[in-house]
């Protein structure tokens, strides 16, 4: 498979009933480990990823990648804020972009078992997803996305109304992710979760990013007020 | 109301003595509106997925259509099939008036839209639901439609079973393409608008009652099916 | 001897097992006096003719005629059938048998039909009296008999008013709505004694001549096309006008009554038969 990356949005702009959700944004997307994609509410972080992922016609700009389109598009996965459930078992759902794929269906079977296994839902295989608790559904999308071991990996707000329990497992699996060389970017409110996982960070406000630095800068020394205010718990919009 | 007991007794009476000429037209009706059941589903289920995943030209107005023909009065229906396939029509070379055949292509037209209709508007919302992941996952349109067709199947069933309820209970249609020949075309509804002709009352309301203990009977083995194979859990 | 008989009986079972069909379409009166059900086992036994019967009013009867969707027609509707023939759709006109028809009413008879001297007199005492009165009004050969009752009694082309309903449907739907109401209507006799729903109605008026209701065979012409069973109908028609067929119409009866009579011009053969 060719490479992904790196990714060159340039002038990206959405605009739904003729307002404007986010744009223009220019934003380029290289390396390797996790992007915390931050923010205050409504500044346009789930369609931003949304507009990535090629999920959101674009008003104005584009979006470049190292390699065609088409082959780009099956490079990626994505994990909804609310993580969408099949109407299946378990087993079916993490199956699901296998088959899709046209995977024979007892490799698809032995891979779908592992990933049960290894997001703790072993001895679920045959329960109905939609019948899962909020935390199951999060690591069974997780898995679901990660089965296809995808370069790039959107996730919007991964450990939104988790426990901590929960959310360590999530990470964890974020973690392993990167280290099997998935690119993430993830949209958090979760300050402490960029803290502990991202290696850079872009601030999105009103819908355009307003600054974009490696984690460590970021969180030590943000170059903008807003960010700065952001960071410190005040109001921003 | 003492017709409505007699009616009862009768109905107890047929199923009783093994009335063979009951159990003739019971196993017509079933055996017609069975047929028509799987034709008009193989079309209907597919054509409601693809109006919930395709965007194209004509898809309100298709829509729109369905919905529409889902009230086609059944007579004018049976008049139209009737024209067609005369001696004298454009298909009167097929010889197929006055057979079960023409009954089940009557009953087609008359179910698919009432099923497709059905089918299309619980589709849409699985579609609405489904519709980021599908597209995020690259599934092609066909994966799009099998995959509606398959997490929908319970509703899919409902619109299946309203298609069913309708066939069985039509006689207007049937009627005028059957021509309710005895031993040849004669089922439970056109028995009954026989019977109600001659005054019978409490035979046609025997037949009746059979009639809807028959469509609940399938109702309920249909439900059942499909309960041990999802295991009844949604 | 034996033998013989053993390759007859073969010969029979065989025969039966494939024994043709071929379509006619008949008057819902016809079909409801129960007369039907009497001659077809008799059809098959005699000539191995599956007869199916399309049991339509007699305008439908006509039309599924020159459509050439029937091998034949039974129907009581004398302009009708000649005009049939006449537009070469049929290839002749044969009488069967008639019954008649009769005036229905309810108990009370406010109208005063009974002692009415002809069939245009009782009609004329419902119009004066307003009595509802239920027409079939469907176009069927009954629906025809009456109007031109009607006009015999001086009413041109049927009779006006609240009173004069016509339903449009069947015989028996007719005599339900009868009934339902309290009105008068008239039906043929085969009709009214098979009818399960009688109510408050009763026979109030019969016998005048002018009621008498003629039934007549007309194969439709093979022109039509090869699937037009003329081989058949033919068949049919030499067993309908028969010497069986002849002590079957006569003999047929409802609690006692004599509803159909023979009046088929038979052939020598058959008359030799008798």
């Amino acid at each position: 498979m060719s490479a992904l990356l790196p990714m060159r949005a340039s002038g990206v702009c959405v605009h739904r009933r003729g307002k404007r959700l986010i744009g223009p944004v220019d934003l380029v997307l290289d390396g390797q480990g996790i992007t915390a994609l931050i923010g205050p509410n409504g500044a346009g972080k789930s369609t931003l990823l949304k507009a990535l992922h090629g999920l959101e016609r674009l008003s104005a700009g584009r979006i470049d990648w190292a390699c065609p389109q088409h082959e780009a598009q099956q490079m990626q996965a994505f994990v909804f804020q609310t993580p969408v459930m099949l109407r299946r078992s378990v087993l079916d759902n993490l199956m699901y972009p296998l088959r899709l794929a046209r995977t024979p269906r007892a490799a698809a079977r032995a891979a779908a078992a592992q990933w049960c296994a290894r997001i703790g839902l072993e001895g679920m295989e045959g329960r109905l997803a939609t019948v899962l608790s909020g935390g199951e559904r999060q690591k069974l999308a997780l898995a679901r996305a990660l089965i296809t071991s995808p370069k790039l990996l959107f996730l919007d707000e991964p450990s939104a109304s988790l426990d901590g329990s929960a959310t360590r497992e999530i990470e964890a699996i974020l973690t392993l992710a990167t280290g099997a060389g998935t690119r993430i970017v993830m949209a958090t409110h979760d300050m402490g979760q960029a803290r502990r996982l991202a290696r850079e960070v872009v601030f999105l406000r009103r819908g355009e990013v307003h600054e974009a630095a490696p984690a460590a800068t970021f969180f030590d020394a943000p170059a903008t007020r807003a960010a700065a205010a952001f960071l410190a718990g005040d109001i921003v919009d | 109301m003492n017709d409505l007991l007699d009616g009862l007794t009768q109905a107890a009476w047929l199923v009783i003595s093994l009335n063979p000429d009951l159990y003739e037209i019971a196993a017509r009706s079933l055996r017609v509106t069975l047929a028509a059941l799987v034709i008009a589903c193989a079309i209907a289920l597919p054509l409601s997925a693809l109006l919930a995943v395709q965007r194209f030209r004509f898809r309100r107005a298709t829509i729109a259509v369905l919905n529409a023909l889902m009230g086609l009065p059944p007579v004018v229906v049976g008049l139209v099939v009737y024209v067609f396939l005369s001696r004298s029509g454009p298909l009167g070379v097929l010889g197929l008036l006055f057979t079960p055949t023409a009954m089940v292509i009557a009953q087609v037209i008359i179910i698919v839209p009432l099923i497709a209709s059905i089918a299309h508007q619980s589709l849409r919302e699985l579609w609405a639901e489904y519709h980021d992941l599908l597209i995020s996952m690259n599934a092609g349109r066909a994966q799009r439609i099998a995959t509606l067709l398959w997490d929908g199947r319970r509703a899919l069933l409902t619109a299946a079973l309203a298609g069913f309820g309708r066939g069985v209970g039509e006689v207007g249609a049937i009627m005028v393409v059957g021509g309710n020949i005895d031993h040849a075309t004669r089922v439970m509804t056109t028995a009954i608008a026989l019977e109600t002709g001659k005054g019978n009352f409490a035979l046609a309301l025997g037949l009746g009652f059979v009639l809807i203990a028959l469509s609940v009977m399938v109702n309920l083995a249909i439900h059942w099916l499909s309960r041990t194979e999802t295991g009844g859990r949604w | 001897m034996r033998k013989l008989t053993l390759a007859m009986a073969v010969a029979l079972t065989g025969a039966a097992a494939s024994a043709e069909e071929m379509k006619m379409a008949v008057t819902t009166s016809f079909h409801n006096s129960g007369l039907a059900e009497v001659l077809l086992p008799e059809i098959k036994k005699d000539t191995n003719i599956d007869v199916q019967l399309l049991v339509v009013g007699t305008g439908q009867a006509i039309k599924l005629g020159e459509a050439g969707d029937v091998d034949a027609v039974l129907v009581h509707a004398k302009a009708a059938e000649e005009q049939f023939v006449a537009d070469g759709h049929g290839t002749h006109r044969r009488e069967i048998m008639y019954n008649d028809f009769v005036i229905i009413g309810p108990k009370e008879d406010p109208a005063g039909i009974t002692d009415a001297a002809t069939a245009g007199d009782a009609f004329a005492a419902i119009a004066e009296a307003e009595a509802p009165f239920i027409s079939r009004g469907d176009d069927s050969g009954t629906h025809k008999k009456e109007l031109g009752l009607w006009s015999a009694a001086g009413f041109g082309a049927g009779a006006q008013g609240d009173w004069y309903k016509a339903v449009g449907a069947g015989m028996g739907a007719a005599l339900n709505t009868a009934a339902g109401i309290d009105g008068y209507i008239m039906s043929d006799r085969a009709s009214w004694l098979n009818f399960g729903n009688k109510g408050n109605l009763e026979l109030l008026f019969s016998g005048d001549p002018l009621l008498f209701n003629q039934y007549a065979y007309l194969p439709v012409d093979p022109a039509k096309g090869d699937h037009i069973k003329s081989d058949l109908a033919e068949e049919l028609e030499a067993w309908l006008t028969s010497a069986r067929a002849k002590e079957l119409i006569d003999g047929y009866t409802i609690n006692g009554e004599q509803l159909f009579t023979f009046n088929a011009e038979m052939t020598d053969m058959s008359k030799a038969a008798e």
